[in-house]
């Protein structure tokens, strides 16, 4: 056999340095491949372009707040999505959770603003975002656990529900018929140390060490797991699988209510169709990235909010379409998660039958 | 005259990723022979066919027929070879006939002519002996009968070379029996026949040869003439070993549990428990034998509250508090809280048992998590316990954060067995407890099952083989089609008796031998 022959392997477990090392790699890679494809095509500086993403998220003292607002809500929906997907039950819907609980939030503060002592309206307004989220979330839940229905189609389809309702809040209550809402910052959330983002930073903050601690260390946290990896072990060991479902969907609503309170309540003080903004889905991809582990999941968020806003800053400096930019975006995140698969598998390369790694 | 053998393999290894699945095997078979491959589970027997059927490729050696080096690339090179391999999962097409089954994917020429195939398939069948009908469909056939269809497929295809693997698992003796008269016939017939297993006296009985191979390498070829079982045992594990189960004297046997006129129904509305009846004693291990499938499962699911019980009662009587409790209906939580001892080794250990993506520390707290009023995880008391299995039961692993899929099948099966003893139970259900494990393991389950018997605890032990059946238990429960056939003293019995009530109920005329 004077064949090349390759094949693909299985890893054990990669050491610890070994990780860092392909992902540094695999980040340096991916700068490389951007830079040459942005020369290619714009016949730019790519250095030059390079410095003006980092502008457009670092900046100003503005960008940074904003920058780190930014990861704050996308970080807060991940979270919320999070132990649904530990459960294994693919949960699809954040956005429309968080639309619902924007929806609560924007009417508790247009129809009881007026009439309610500001802290009882605080107050309100929680309680509202939250049960709305929950709402969203347990409806397919339920139908989950009791007739097995398919949880992905079911909380897509509560998106689109959620759209309308605020779609038809904004045609019937807001009253000059424009269809946009006048922001009401007076009737919103606290603002802390004359910082308008500060309060939301520090709420998720709080709730990230809350949800890991939750999934890692309660025993209600352990339950999701053993669904999540196996139901028939579950089922083996007693765990009540359809109240463990409806249950985690409890949290993971209660904590996307709580991102609608933030964006609506913490930062726009109004609310339109695209509030959520497609968050509900880059969640998504924040969780996975981050292996359902809240700690990484900073980073993760991070890492999506600097690609977005550095992309927006170079569209705008160099007069690119932003097709530009998301071209970068996408070689980045391609050579993040493409790396993966090196530190899972390894490819050995057989030479007249003999093996070199 | 110096026979030209008909398959000869030289120095053939293979190895997936760093482990090393085959290592310079030689092999060589004759025309008109039979070769045993005999070898624990995961030494390579397996791998090796697949290499010869021309699923694998070696990564070194070369492999002759008829005396010319070959290079068999793929099944259908296999073919050309004509080497035909039957494997031990059937893949057959339910909704066809056998006939159809057998000319499926075959290229003739000429016209479809399902008559003249199926007279094909009776000559081929009166020739060696077997007995089919050639228009019965595959789901209306016993597992036995659908290996013989496999068999007649590669046969039907001109296989000169015919390998085998595990054929026996899924057969009752008398089934065994049968086949072996057919292999024989085949082999009197030039045919060259190589049958992998791990069972010694079918090796003995059956081939003209044995190929011992013991983690994935070969050590060596003996005559079956001049060899015996203990010779054959070293081969295979390499040191000495003592083949016999110490079975005590029940003692202080008083009824644990009561079964009564139990019946369960599947979600199709099938009859799969119909009317059992049978008690557990305290201090004696009850077997429980019979054809894979027979509902041996669904009867150990409902006494541990898995399974929805349609008619009758399940009864434990307390050792404590000398009550009666009825388990019926009852989920596993609930039958705890009553104060049953009840363990449970499930047949599927990482689907059921254990979850294979967690590590050891967190399987054992699968039992005990609940414990304690606190909202967070006690991690503390599942350690030591852990760490002590490890000890007791000398379960190789680095340390006990491994998740249990990394596990060999052997030390998984010794975290779950340990885990389930170490609740101290008073009733122990096993489900094929050493399926898959290699013979040290499977001793080390039987001298632990044995303990809990000495202990007092009533031992029910699903098994497959049934010399281990007759030498571990005090007493065998035969079930067949969801009924039990017998209940027979394990010291008294023979194989023979329980083949025949394993199959009392699927065939009622039954075949008998010769």
């Amino acid at each position: 056999m004077k064949k090349m022959n390759f094949h693909i392997v299985k890893r054990d477990q990669v050491s610890w340095k070994y990780s860092f090392l392909i992902r540094a790699l695999a980040i340096l890679a991916s700068l490389l491949v951007s830079a040459v494809v942005i020369t290619l095509l714009t016949q730019k500086n790519p250095i030059a372009i390079y410095s003006s993403m980092i502008k457009g998220a670092f900046g100003s003292s503005l960008r940074i707040w904003s920058l780190v607002q930014n990861i704050a809500v996308l970080l807060c929906i991940s979270l919320a999505v999070t132990p649904a997907f530990k459960m294994k039950f693919w949960n699809c819907g954040a956005e429309g959770q968080v639309l619902v609980g924007g929806l609560a939030t924007v009417s508790v503060m247009m129809f009881l603003g007026d009439s309610l002592p500001y802290p009882a309206l605080v107050a309100v307004m929680i309680l509202a975002s939250v049960l709305a989220g929950i709402i969203w979330a347990v409806i397919p839940a339920f139908f989950k656990a009791m007739w097995n229905t398919n949880e992905t189609l079911f909380t897509l389809m509560m998106n689109y529900v959620a759209i309308q309702l605020v779609a038809f809040f904004l045609k019937y209550f807001v009253k000059s018929g424009s269809g946009v809402l006048t922001p009401m910052p007076e009737y919103g959330l606290p603002v802390i140390f004359n910082q308008p983002y500060l309060l939301n930073i520090i709420t998720v903050a709080v709730l990230t060490a809350v949800v890991y601690v939750y999934l890692k260390k309660t025993k209600q946290g352990y339950e999701i797991s053993v669904v999540g990896e196996s139901e028939n072990t579950a089922r083996y060991i007693g765990i009540n699988v359809r109240k463990v479902i409806v249950r985690t969907l409890v949290v993971s609503g209660a904590l996307c209510g709580i991102a609608g309170l933030i964006l609506v309540g913490g930062t726009n003080h109004t609310i339109s169709t695209t509030t959520a903004g497609g968050r509900g889905f880059t969640a998504i991809m924040v969780s996975w990235l981050a292996k359902f582990n809240p700690i990484y999941m900073i980073l993760t968020s991070f890492l999506i909010v600097f690609l977005e806003k550095g992309a927006g800053q170079v569209s705008t400096d160099f007069r690119l379409p932003s097709a530009i930019s998301d071209i970068v975006t996408g070689i980045i995140l391609f050579f993040i998660i493409g790396c993966e698969f090196f530190l899972q598998y390894k490819i050995l390369i057989s030479k007249n039958g003999k093996e070199n790694d | 005259m110096e026979q030209v053998p008909a398959i000869e393999l030289k120095n053939i290894s293979k190895s997936f990723g760093n482990k090393m699945a085959n290592k310079d095997v030689n092999l060589t078979v004759n025309r008109g022979e039979i070769l045993s491959i005999l070898g624990e589970n995961g030494s390579g027997k397996t791998t090796l066919m697949n290499i010869i059927a021309g699923i694998y490729f070696p990564d070194e050696g070369r492999i002759f027929i008829d005396g010319n080096e070959v290079i068999i690339r793929s099944p259908k090179d296999a073919f050309q070879y004509k080497i035909g391999m039957i494997h031990q999962h059937f893949k057959l097409v339910d909704v066809f006939s056998a006939t159809e089954n057998i000319i499926l994917g075959l290229n003739e020429k000429g016209k479809y002519n399902l008559k003249a195939a199926a007279q094909k398939v009776k000559d081929i069948s009166s020739k060696y002996g077997f007995e089919i009908d050639p228009m019965k469909k595959i789901h209306e056939m016993a597992v036995s009968e659908k290996q013989t269809v496999e068999i007649i497929k590669v046969l039907y295809r001109g296989a000169d070379i015919l390998i085998l693997d595990e054929p026996t698992a899924v057969l009752t003796p008398q089934e065994t029996q049968k086949l072996f008269a057919v292999l024989r016939k085949m082999r009197d017939d030039g045919k060259s026949i190589i049958i992998i297993t791990h069972k010694l006296h079918e090796v003995l009985s059956l081939s003209d040869k044995v190929a011992v191979l013991r983690k994935g390498e070969y050590v060596g070829t003996v005559e079956t003439a001049k060899t015996n079982e203990a010779e054959l045992t070293e081969m295979m594990v390499g040191k000495k070993i003592s083949l016999n189960i110490e079975r005590s004297e029940p003692k202080d046997c008083v009824d644990r549990l009561v079964v009564e006129h139990l019946d369960c129904v599947d979600r199709d509305g099938v009859k799969i428990l119909n009317d059992i009846s049978f008690t557990a004693y305290s201090g004696e291990i009850l077997g429980i034998a019979g054809i894979a499938g027979s509902g041996q499962r669904e009867l150990l699911e409902a006494i541990a509250g898995l399974q929805k019980v349609d008619k009758g009662e399940i009864v434990y009587n307390n050792p404590k508090t000398g009550s009666h409790d009825n388990l019926r209906d009852k989920t596993p939580i609930q039958i705890r809280d009553l104060g049953v001892r009840l363990s449970f080794v499930p047949e599927d250990r990482l689907g059921m048992g254990l979850v294979g993506n967690m590590d050891i520390i967190d399987n054992m707290m699968l039992r005990s998590y609940r414990k304690g009023k606190s909202a967070f995880l006690e991690r503390k008391a599942p350690k030591d316990l852990a760490e002590k299995i490890i000890k007791d039961l000398e379960v190789v692993t680095p340390d006990a954060r491994t998740p249990v899929r990394r596990l060999s099948g052997g030390n998984i099966q010794k975290v779950l067995v340990g885990r389930e003893i170490a609740a101290s139970p008073t009733v122990l259900m096993a489900a094929y407890p050493v399926r898959g494990l290699d013979i040290g393991a499977s001793y080390t389950i039987y001298n632990l099952l044995n303990k809990q018997k000495e202990k007092g605890v009533a031992v029910i032990f699903v098994g497959e083989d049934l010399d281990v059946l007759i030498e571990l238990c005090d007493r065998i429960l035969v079930i067949g089609s969801g009924s039990i056939t017998g209940i027979v003293d394990a010291r008294t019995t023979t194989k023979e008796e329980i083949g025949l009530l394993m199959t009392k109920v699927r065939d009622a005329q039954g075949g008998e031998e010769k």
